[in-house]
């Protein structure tokens, strides 16, 4: 049982399903942003998404290419390892398992890859089976570029900062790294319903 | 658990709560703790909040400012009384820091309360004797919003040359700057990007977008440029 903390009362929030709440976070209606340095400034021309390391033949795609694949709009809930939780996000994109259709490997890890050299590891079935997306659109609109846009990797149900913002691509890996978070304390998995914020959790 | 020992005022928006925790593990300036308030109910609310102290320094200062449709800082910042204690966990963060060894030139932007953690910078910077080149710009409202003035008027001495900018209200008296951060501002605040500053911005999301993207714009490397946010979100 947690020390009450005397006076305190809290302020719930009755609108919002109790249920799709993981442990310790607080619903907000608005987007707030966190990274680690300044936004990019991204052209277009000249992005591509690359897939790499273990696998049997690099792939790469333009943007046009990106927008020309299969995509699909999906309404999600997020959750940012600072707490807060945005229910019912809606994102266009287009799902990992289109990119990996092809792709032939034994690994069982990726790296996300960002422009700028921020990193964010996850298991590769995690972004598998419908669970992962290069999201492009969000609310209808172009992705902004202080939420990741151009593109981000949307993997809605590990802490946020696993859906790394401003993807350039995946690197397949047979062993497990660490990524930019991973590395400065926070969990290597990330399960908000887990509450796995940091490495001790 | 961290028992309140002190509680000091700083504007009539803010306060610094100082707190004995019991193995502490000691922190980097720059890092913040989670606080965890737990309601006679059972309901808990998490909020995370910098660190103002120095690594080193016995008791552990928050610096809080009121979010007033808030749900934790309203509490720390009015209802919390000496001899209160609440959970916390930390020290939390590993990137927006900075150790003497970092070395500098060191240059610090806070908007508003986005100070409390450039201050544990300072703080450490002093409590070292370290002759690291500092520069410092805080931009507030007015001059009633600015944290730990007393402290800061001393830091020319030290070697921080500190500079201010007031964009709602100021007086006929003043003779700072009174306008948004600009390019040029930050020319004169220096150093420039040939000396390759270690730059941290910190403050609510739209100052520190907008200030980050000035230094890239003037030629300063973004990888040298480490940003916190503070959204008013629930605070």
């Amino acid at each position: 049982m947690a020390p009450i903390s005397r006076g305190f009362r809290g302020r719930r929030r009755t609108d919002v399903d109790p249920s799709r709440v993981p442990p310790g976070q607080y619903v907000v209606n608005d987007f707030p942003v966190l990274s680690a340095g300044p936004t990019p400034n991204i052209r277009l021309d000249g992005w591509s998404f690359t897939i790499d390391g273990a696998v049997d033949e690099r792939r790469s795609w333009g943007w046009e290419e990106l927008l020309a694949l299969p995509s699909e709009t999906v309404t999600v809930d997020i959750h940012c390892v600072t707490k807060w939780s945005k229910l019912g996000t809606a994102w266009t994109g287009v799902s990992l398992d289109v990119l990996l259709e092809d792709v032939e490997t034994s690994a069982e890890y990726v790296t996300a890859r960002s422009e700028g050299g921020y990193t964010s590891n996850l298991p590769l079935a995690d972004v598998t089976d419908g669970q992962a997306w290069i999201a492009y659109r969000f609310d209808g609109e172009a992705l902004e570029p202080e939420h990741g846009g151009p593109a981000r990797l949307l993997v809605p149900h590990l802490y946020f900062w696993k859906s790394a913002k401003w993807i350039r691509g995946l690197t397949l890996m047979d062993e497990d790294e660490p990524g930019f978070w991973e590395s400065l304390g926070y969990h290597n998995y990330g399960d908000p319903w887990r509450e796995q914020r940091y490495w001790s959790d | 658990m961290g028992t309140v020992t002190e509680v000091r005022e700083e504007t009539p928006r803010a306060r610094t709560i100082v707190l004995d925790v019991p193995e502490w593990p000691d922190h980097l300036a720059g890092q913040h703790v989670d606080v965890r308030l737990t309601a006679a109910d059972g309901y808990q609310a998490q909020r995370s909040y910098s660190i103002a102290s120095p690594p080193g320094e016995a008791g552990l200062a928050l610096t809080v400012e009121r979010i007033d449709d808030g749900e934790v800082s309203p509490y720390l910042a009015d209802e919390l009384r000496v001899g209160d204690s609440f959970e916390l966990r930390g020290p939390i963060g590993g990137y927006f820091t900075w150790q003497v060894h970092d070395g500098g030139p060191l240059l610090l932007v806070a908007g508003g309360s986005g100070l409390v953690p450039l201050m544990a910078m300072v703080r450490h910077r002093r409590r070292e004797a370290s002759e690291v080149d500092t520069r410092l710009l805080l931009s507030v409202g007015s001059w009633n919003d600015a944290l730990y003035q007393a402290e800061l008027a001393e830091t020319p001495r030290q070697g921080v040359a500190c500079r201010y900018t007031l964009t709602r209200h100021w007086d006929a008296h003043w003779a700072g700057w009174t306008r948004r951060v600009d390019a040029e501002m930050l020319g004169a605040v220096g150093p420039g990007p040939e000396d390759r500053p270690l730059i941290f911005v910190c403050g609510p999301t739209p100052f520190v977008e907008h200030v980050a993207d000035l230094f890239v714009a003037l030629g300063h490397e973004a990888g040298r440029v480490r940003t916190e946010r503070f959204g008013p979100t629930g605070g």
